[in-house]
């Protein structure tokens, strides 16, 4: 999380507000300040993120065992039982390797196409950039199961104004549907993602494009080998996000359950947990999340490695 | 004319030089218009006609304009169940949105203006929040909720939609360039405490990074799903985004809910829209912050 977690330099290589002589005293007067500044988050930062995963960390760990076919269920210590299960999970580890496919091509259009809409804005090409920037970003504000809904009815051939193409491709089928899928979240999030990355471009200082201009680079040489390095920070977070964003994926595929057979109830990893949940087995539920969220960490803090040391900021 | 014989040609020229990369450049913003309001245009559409017209007519064309009858249809639908569904979204969302940026930003501002130990732990403690997978939060909270017979409550999609760890981030990145040191200490020196300067001078030198910060924290909780989902079992207590989906996967037994739920769509979008259209100014000088840091 370089860009994110790294301290501001300019903070900590400032003196203290106060002279060496008060510090003391005045530390103390602030230490109130303070604990009533970051306590109402961090309390509630404690209760609905530290003490859920914790819990689900527990519960991962048990198994519940009943005594006799009728017996009372209960609750006990089943090590690394609940893991041996996930790690046994055919269509888990399909869907898992679903949203990786998925991913691998989502992303980079999404993200590509955010970074060349962004460029564009900035190209000083387009007139009415107001009106564009407006309308990229106004899907944003769609919530993703209204953005499935309405995008599932335009991919039936009965409804669809897209009659030329739902009347020869199935778009509801069990090979494209997942690509369907990747539409709509490439609908929603382009301009979202390209507004991080238009605001970083406009905070380029213009001089640097006016030097090498005078060297005599094009508009292309200037966006490739100006702006693009110089607004990486921005594409790497997005990059993050969407990496996020693409394991964590439920809404969209869950409502698309209504419109095509295809997708089953365990089609992402995010909806397998969920239906188990439904059963219910917390336990195995919770082993799955536990698994999720550390395939999280590890795939972002790969990339972010992986471009680290590629040597970008 | 004969004093500036190379003026035209020039002119010229330059024109030559830039029509063609401006065309082209404003074909392709044509075109990714047409693809990104397209649906929207298709939902507006769609909600004005009738279930005859809704089959049997040009999707992208009005034919008679019933959009009033049909909002009227969806607010009747059992007595109203849909303006519950959202003025439900719009006490979780508003209420959460809003005491959220407040809790996100004091606690960003003391991250970022006091030096005090364990300072960086929190910071990125609550930074690592920010990757956490919702099911990995909401199922657990289901089950903590369950132990204090909470679940199926207004408090148990409140609650946890009150906490915005990247809003932390936002707000100690636009203290730390926004907030003068200087100021604070004027302000100290002239005795006023340290939640009264807060108030009175640093959140309102924030409030571009607090706009932002609600927006985003808005769109997130209005946009919530598996929360809802995981949480509520009582029709009468879900956001606007469940019951929508609740009446789409009721459709195929239900027809006449395909109407409602095309109104309903475009109903459940346009506060949002309107919101980010009023506050434009705010987030786009906000989302610079945090995006070139």
């Amino acid at each position: 999380m370089t860009q994110l977690a790294t301290t501001d330099p300019t903070r900590t290589e400032q003196p203290p507000p106060t002279g060496p002589a008060i510090r003391r005293p005045g530390r103390h007067r602030y230490a109130r300040a303070v604990a009533v500044f970051v306590a109402p988050f961090g309390i509630l930062f404690a209760l609905f993120y530290l003490a859920p995963i914790g819990y689900s960390i527990v519960q991962s760990l048990y198994v519940v065992k009943r005594t006799g076919t009728y017996g009372p269920a209960q609750e006990v210590f089943g090590g690394l039982a609940q893991y041996r299960l996930v790690f046994s999970d055919g269509p888990f580890w399909t869907s898992v390797a679903r949203m990786v496919a998925f991913g691998a091509v989502q992303v980079p259009i999404m993200l590509g196409l955010a970074l060349a809409l962004a460029l564009l804005l900035d190209s000083g090409l387009i007139t009415g950039r107001r009106f564009f920037r407006l309308a990229f970003f106004v899907p944003y504000a769609v919530p993703g199961v209204v953005a499935a809904i309405m995008w599932g009815f335009l991919y039936s051939p009965q409804l669809s104004p897209l009659k030329p193409i739902t009347s020869t491709v199935d778009l509801l089928s069990a090979d494209t549907v997942l690509w369907s899928i990747a539409n709509v979240v490439t609908w929603v999030y382009v301009g979202y993602n390209m507004l991080i990355i238009y605001s970083a471009l406009m905070s380029i200082p213009t001089e640097m494009y006016e030097a090498a201009r005078l060297d005599g680079a094009g508009r292309m040489r200037i966006a490739w080998s100006i702006k693009i390095p110089l607004v990486m920070p921005a594409i790497v977070l997005t990059t993050v996000f969407s990496i996020i964003g693409t394991l964590q994926l439920l809404s969209e595929p869950q409502v698309f359950r209504s419109f095509s057979s295809a997708v089953s109830s365990t089609y992402t990893p995010n909806m397998t947990v969920f239906s188990l949940s439904a059963i219910p087995n917390f336990n195995l539920a919770a082993a799955f999340s536990v698994v999720l969220a550390l395939t999280t960490f590890v795939l972002s803090f790969a990339f972010l490695k992986a471009t680290q040391r590629r040597g970008m900021p | 004319m004969t004093t500036h014989p190379t003026t035209p040609a020039e002119t010229v020229r330059r024109r030559d030089h830039s029509i063609l990369p401006r065309s082209a450049a404003m074909l392709i913003m044509g075109v990714c218009t047409v693809y990104f309001l397209l649906p929207l245009w298709w939902l507006f559409v769609g909600s004005t006609k009738n279930r005859e017209q809704f089959t049997g007519t040009d999707p992208l064309w009005f034919a008679d304009f019933h959009l009033l009858d049909n909002i009227g249809d969806l607010l009747a639908y059992r007595d109203g169940i849909f303006l519950r569904w959202t003025l439900n979204s719009v006490a979780y969302t508003g209420g959460a949105a809003l005491l959220g940026t407040l809790l996100a930003a004091m606690c960003g501002y003391a991250l970022a203006k006091y030096r005090f130990p364990g300072r960086e732990l929190i910071f990125n403690v609550v930074l690592s929040g920010v990757l956490v997978p919702a099911t990995a939060l909401a199922l657990p909270l289901f089950l903590i909720f369950g132990q204090f017979q909470a679940t199926n409550t207004f408090w148990a999609v409140f609650l946890p939609s009150l906490v915005n760890p990247f809003g932390v981030y936002l707000a100690r990145v636009y203290a730390t360039a926004g907030v003068p040191d200087g100021l604070l200490e004027a302000a100290r020196i002239d005795g006023a405490g340290e939640l009264r300067t807060f108030f009175t001078i640093s959140a309102r030198l924030m409030s571009p990074a607090l706009v932002t910060i609600f927006l985003f924290h808005f769109v997130a909780v209005w946009n919530n799903f598996l929360l809802p989902l995981v949480m509520l079992s009582d029709e009468r207590l879900f956001p606007v985004t469940l019951g929508l989906y609740s009446w789409n996967t009721q459709i195929t037994q239900v027809p006449e809910l395909r109407g409602l739920v095309i109104v309903g769509s475009l109903i459940s979008i346009a506060p949002l829209a309107v919101a980010f259209l009023l506050l434009q100014r705010f987030w786009r000088t906000g989302i610079s912050t945090g995006a070139v840091k």
